[in-house]
Parts: structure tokens; sequence; C-alpha cells
């Protein structure tokens, strides 16, 4: 403690007098800060300056970044929604295809049997058109007998010729009659057999109008997909825009399915590292990690290969050109190996999860016999018990080779919308900091006003003396020189602190 | 052809490499030395909970023996039952099944011995324990660990305990502890001492009922 006051009292300009010592030191301090005062101003204009235009530049550059990307993203997203779109439309194409030759294919058939339809019913109509009854013969004869002279030797021979008229013409009548009621039944008949041949008629005709229909919707929709195809190709902003927030939803969307699938993988590899033990040993180990383990994770990679490969086949996903592009024959061929090897590794699974379920009561067998003192027991396990488990475990294990194998459509999603959404993210990355960067050069830029002021304050004594006898030596010239103009901050010695 | 013959020889011996080279460091040895003196065989049902926990706890590769403490323990005749357990966990069960056996029925027909030579148990035990080539070597003393040597055997040396841990279970306490409790600590100070001059860790676990008092490896 004594030690502390006799180096403070040494540090004392004079002894005994530590108040007139510090503000002697306080008044050369202000001294000396107000002598220096225009290199140091500069200095530190200087250096925040520096800074500043440092921080502009590197702001600059990450700006030129981001556009760069942002550009690149626009590409990679066209690019893609071009490619989908163009994908949407061979589909609707095949489909078309498929309508025109399920449908129109026939239709030169169809013309064939709507034309004999329409000569058949032409014919039939024809044939029940209304015939007239022939005139009937006898009338020339009554007018010939009319036309005899009336006399009284001709009544009787008269009447006879009349009454054999009439009889034969009341036969003839029920003859004609007789024809005529034939011929309208015949006519009905024509007419009524006509009736199927037109249900027949108004059927095709209503087939072939629902396939053109069909067609048309199709054209229609073709037609909407062309409209966009040509809106992505020439980039507009509209389609941009649509296909961003596309991006963005497939993103997740495809993500969350992914993690799904990584759980079942995990269930999956559960499943079976135990019983690969069994079957290449608990001990081996490659860099740390058992080879049983390695083992059941190549096993699931594999199956999520095969996985992939059937669907790349089945043309579900295009991650692969090469397959994509593989001739008919070849990719069939490829399917059922892909499909031979999964059904295999579903089997193997299965079995694997059988002998878990065998280890795992053989283990637990054991721990009861050892907890019993190292007596075996029987351990008491009902029927239920025994074999919901069990099953349960080679179900799971047949069927989740399977269920990954249609990871392979989120995955594709996944890659895709990342390309863009990734992109999107590191230029909101690139544009926040060189806000920062601009901010933070901003700050520098009037940081270093607000040093000078701050440094004028420990001075502003000497500043005020300055100011003030400044002020009076104008005030003087103003009198013995008249008339003057008004005096300026800087006639009044005051320098401006920002250059 | 002749560059994919070349390819698989050479991932076949990286393989052989990385698997058989590996093996060593994961497994662990444990060797339990049973004290068969005097009174303590009654505490040996109280051991045979442990082998059983221990027959539980470890896995495919780690080796297990049970030795008893009697006049002269440095022999092998005095191990009781001893196993490395097989890759397979099924065969690796039946191997604990045959052990569990074993060791009952030595618990059953063990008659206490008139001396206890803890050191040359130990001496055996690291001589098993080197041989099996384990990871993490583990000797656990089931004793009161007053020794008591014939007359002309002689094993006041140092003993080497590099990478050994030795774990002093159910160190009971004697008529006399009771008379002067410092005979009891002295013990397990001189026992400490002489196992950390060893280059080992030493641990004492008198309260076998905790959870963690046989979480030793």
């Amino acid at each position: 403690m004594e030690r502390a006051d006799s180096t403070l009292s040494g540090m004392l300009m004079i002894p005994g007098q530590p108040a007139l010592s510090v503000l002697i030191l306080v008044i050369l301090l202000m001294i000396g800060l107000y002598m220096g005062r225009s290199s140091i101003h500069s200095l530190i204009l200087k250096m925040t300056e520096l800074i500043a235009s440092a921080m502009n530049m590197a702001a600059q550059s990450m700006g030129q970044a981001e556009k760069k990307l942002r550009d690149r993203n626009r590409e990679v997203l066209l690019e893609l929604g071009q490619e989908q779109v163009e994908r949407q439309l061979d589909r609707e194409f095949f489909r078309v295809n498929t309508a025109v030759e399920r449908d129109l294919g026939r239709y030169p058939t169809l013309q064939r049997v709507i034309a004999d339809q329409i000569t058949h019913i032409e014919e039939d109509y024809k044939k029940s058109g209304q015939m007239l009854p022939p005139t009937p013969e006898w009338i020339e004869a009554v007018e010939a007998v009319a036309k005899l002279k009336l006399d009284h030797k001709n009544n009787q021979l008269t009447a006879n010729i009349l009454d054999s008229i009439h009889e034969a013409s009341v036969k003839h009548q029920k003859q004609v009659m007789k024809e005529y009621r034939d011929s309208v039944s015949r006519r009905h008949r024509l007419l009524q057999g006509l009736r199927p041949y037109w249900r027949r008629l108004t059927h095709t005709i209503d087939e072939v109008g629902g396939t053109m229909k069909s067609l048309m919707d199709r054209a229609q929709d073709i037609d909407t997909q062309m409209a966009r195809y040509e809106e992505i190709r020439h980039g507009s902003e509209k389609a941009e825009r649509t296909l961003r927030s596309s991006a963005g939803i497939q993103f997740v969307v495809s993500l969350f399915v992914v993690l799904i699938a990584v759980g079942g993988a995990i269930i999956n590899f559960n499943l079976i590292a135990l019983p690969m033990s069994e079957m290449v040993g608990a001990t081996a180990r490659i860099g740390g990690y058992q080879v049983a383990d390695i083992s059941a994770m190549v096993i699931i990679l594999v199956e999520i290969s095969m996985g992939l490969f059937l669907m790349e086949g089945l043309r579900f996903t295009r991650l692969f050109p090469v397959i994509g592009s593989m001739d008919d024959r070849l990719r069939l061929r490829m399917i059922w190996i892909s499909f031979t090897i999964l059904f295999s590794l579903a089997c193997v699974e299965s079995a694997l999860a059988f002998m878990r379920d065998q280890i795992a009561m053989d283990l637990s067998a054991l721990r009861h016999s050892l907890s019993a003192g190292g007596v075996v027991q029987a351990v008491e396990v009902t029927v239920v018990n025994n074999w919901i488990p069990m099953v349960g475990q080679m179900v799971m294990g047949f069927i989740l080779p399977f269920a990954l194998t249609f990871v392979a459509i989120p995955l594709e999603s996944l890659a895709n919308s990342s390309r863009s959404v990734l992109g999107d993210l590191i230029a909101l990355g690139l544009r926040s900091t060189a806000f920062l960067l601009r901010l933070v050069g901003d700050v520098f830029k009037h940081l270093g006003e607000w040093l000078t002021h701050f440094y004028d304050i420990f001075i502003f004594v000497p500043l005020w003396v300055e100011k003030t006898v400044l002020t009076r030596i104008h005030q003087n010239g103003k009198k013995n020189d008249e008339p003057i103009t008004t005096l300026t901050e800087h006639e009044v010695g005051v320098e401006p602190v920002m250059k | 052809m002749k560059k994919l013959t070349l390819f698989l020889i050479l991932l076949s011996m990286t393989l052989t490499a990385c698997t058989s080279g590996e093996t060593v460091p994961h497994s662990k040895g444990v060797y339990l030395l049973l004290d068969t003196s005097g009174t303590y065989t009654n505490e040996l049902r109280k051991a045979q909970q442990i082998i059983s926990y221990l027959l539980g706890t470890l896995g495919p590769g780690d080796s297990f023996a049970v030795a008893r403490i009697d006049s002269g323990s440095f022999s092998e005749k005095d191990i009781i039952a001893k196993v490395t357990f097989d890759s397979r966990p099924s065969v690796s069960n039946a191997q604990k099944r045959a052990f569990a056996q074993t060791v009952n029925s030595f618990v059953n027909n063990v008659k206490s011995s008139p001396y206890t030579d803890i050191s040359g148990g130990l001496l055996q035990a690291i001589e098993f324990l080197n041989e099996a080539k384990v990871g993490k070597k583990h000797i656990l003393i089931y004793s009161d660990l007053k020794e008591e040597l014939p007359e002309g055997y002689v094993r006041d040396f140092d003993l080497i305990l590099d990478g050994f841990s030795v774990h002093a279970l159910n160190v009971t306490k004697l008529r006399t502890d009771n008379i002067d409790p410092r005979e009891y600590l002295n013990r397990l100070e001189d026992w400490k001492i002489k196992i950390n001059n060893g280059g080992g860790k030493w641990t004492v676990v008198n309260d076998l009922d905790r959870e963690d008092a046989l979480m030793l490896m």
C-alpha cells in the first residue's frame, strides 16, 4: 500500500499538491491534443474512410456473386421446369397416341359398320314404303256394262253381269284387303326391325363422340402445357415465379418423405444387424465399425440401389439418363434383374428377421437362467406371444425393402428442387452479407465524423479560446474596414470537421 | 481380366488386414478371483450373482475367467472356468450357459483353503489376460484382501499392471478390523499402492446393491 502511494507521489509534478499536478497535466494534455488536432482528425477520417471503402468493395463483390448465382439459379430453374413440362407433354402425347391407337385405329371398321347400318336402314325404309293397292281390273268391265243400252232385253243380262261383277268385286276386295293388311304388317315388322339398328348406330356415334371429346380434352391439356412451355422458354417472370414456388413446395415435401424413408431404413437396419452378426461374426471390424453392422447397411443400400434402378427402368424417375435411353428389350431385362435381386434380398431380410427373433428368445432365456442362479429353466411363453412378434418381424423384413424402393421418386424430386432451393438460400446469404457489409461501411463512414467531434470535446477550452480571439480580431477589423461581410464559420477559425 | 483379378486381390487383402487387425482392441477381458479362504466361502453365493451379471454383459469376442484364491494361486489349476466367447451370438450364449453351470457346481462343492495367495492369483490373471490379447483388461478381486501366504512363498515384488483395471469387490471387515479399523484402512491402502505402482488403476466397490456397482467396464 505504501509502495503504491510512493509511486503515485513520484508521478506528481508538484509534490504534495495532487490537485494542482492533475490540473497542470490536464492543461498540458489539452494543449498537446489541440496542437495535433488537424493531424489526428485527418488520421481518423482516413482510417474510417479506408475501412468504409473496403467494406463497400466487399459488399459490391458479394452483390456481383449473388447476381451471378441468381442468374445461374434462374437458368437451373427454367431448365428444370422445361424438362418437367416436356415430360408432362411427352406423357400427354403418349396418352393421345394410346387413345388414337385404341379408339380411332378401328375407325375404318367403325365407319364400315356405320355405312352398313345406314344402307340396311335405307333398304328397310324403302321396303317399308306404302304400296297402293292395284286398281281392280273389273272397274273397266263395270264401265263397259254401264255403257250398254238400257232396254228390257238386256236388263236381266245386265243384272246378272252386275251380280257376277259384285260377287267378283267383293271377293277381290277381300283378297286385296288381305294383301294390304299383310303388306302393312310386313312394313311394321320391317320398321320394328330397324329399331336395334338405330340404337346401335346411335351408340356407335356416341362412342365416337366420346372418343373425340376425350381427344379434345387432351388437346386442351396439351395446349395449356404448350403455353406453359413457351412461357418457360421465353423465361417470363410469371413462369419463373411459379417454378420457384413449385420448387420450394417440392423440396419441403420430398425432404419430409425422404426423412420418413431414412426412419424406415434405420428400422430395417436394426432388424437385420443382430442376425448378421450370426452370419459374419460380431467381432470383426472395419475402421472401428462391426462388419455385421456394415453388412446390414450394405444390404439396405443395395436394396435402395435396386429400387432406384427398378424405378428408373419403369421410367418413374430420370436419375440415370443411360437407363432411360436404353433399348426397350434391354430395359425390360434390367427391370426383371433388379426386381429379382430386390425380391431375393427381401426374402433374405425376412429370414434374418426370423433369425433375430430366435436369437432374442435365446438371449432372453439365457438371462432368465442366469438370474435364477445358473440353473437353466424353461421360460413360459404363450403361443400368441411366440409367433406374433416373429411373424411381424418377418413381414416387416419382407415389406421394407419394397417400401424403400419408392424412395427413388422423392429422392429425384429432392435432388432437382434442392439445386434451386439451396442456390436461392446461398444467394440470400450473399445478399444479407452484402447488406451487412454496406451497413458496416456506412457506420464507419460516419464514425469518422463522430470520432472527430468526440476528440474536440476533450479540447473544448482551447477551441473556445481560439474562437473568441478570432471573433474579436474580426470585430476589430470590421470596425476599421466598413463595410464587412458576415463572418463565416471558417473566418472565425473553426475548422470544418469533415473534408 | 487381369486388372479385375488384381483389384479383387487388393480388395480382399485390404479387408483381411482391416478385419484381422481391428479385432483385438475392442474386446474385453475379465478375470475374477474368488477368495475361498476361511469364512469368506460363505460370500461366494453373492459372487455367483456377479458372475451371472458379467455373463449377461459380456459379448462375442470377450474373454472371461473365474479363478479361486487358495494357498498357492499362481497356477492354471486354480482357474475354475475360462472362455473366449465365439463371434456368433448363438454359440456365445451356449458357452455362457456352460460357464454358468461350471461355476454353479464349483460354488456348491467349494472347500475353504488355509491360506490366501492374492498376489499369486493376480499374477495368474495378468498372464491370462495378456495371452488373451484383449483390448480392455479387468481383474476383479472378490476378497477381504487379507493375504496369508504359506511359508517360503515369495510375493514381495512389483506387478506389471499397465493397462489393467483392478477392482476389489465386497472387501469385508474382519474381526480384527473391528478392533482396530486402521488395519482395514491400511490393508486397502497397501493394495492401492501396490496396484498403482504397477501402473494399474485401483477401485473398491463394497456396496454391490448399487445400480452402477458393477458397471466397471
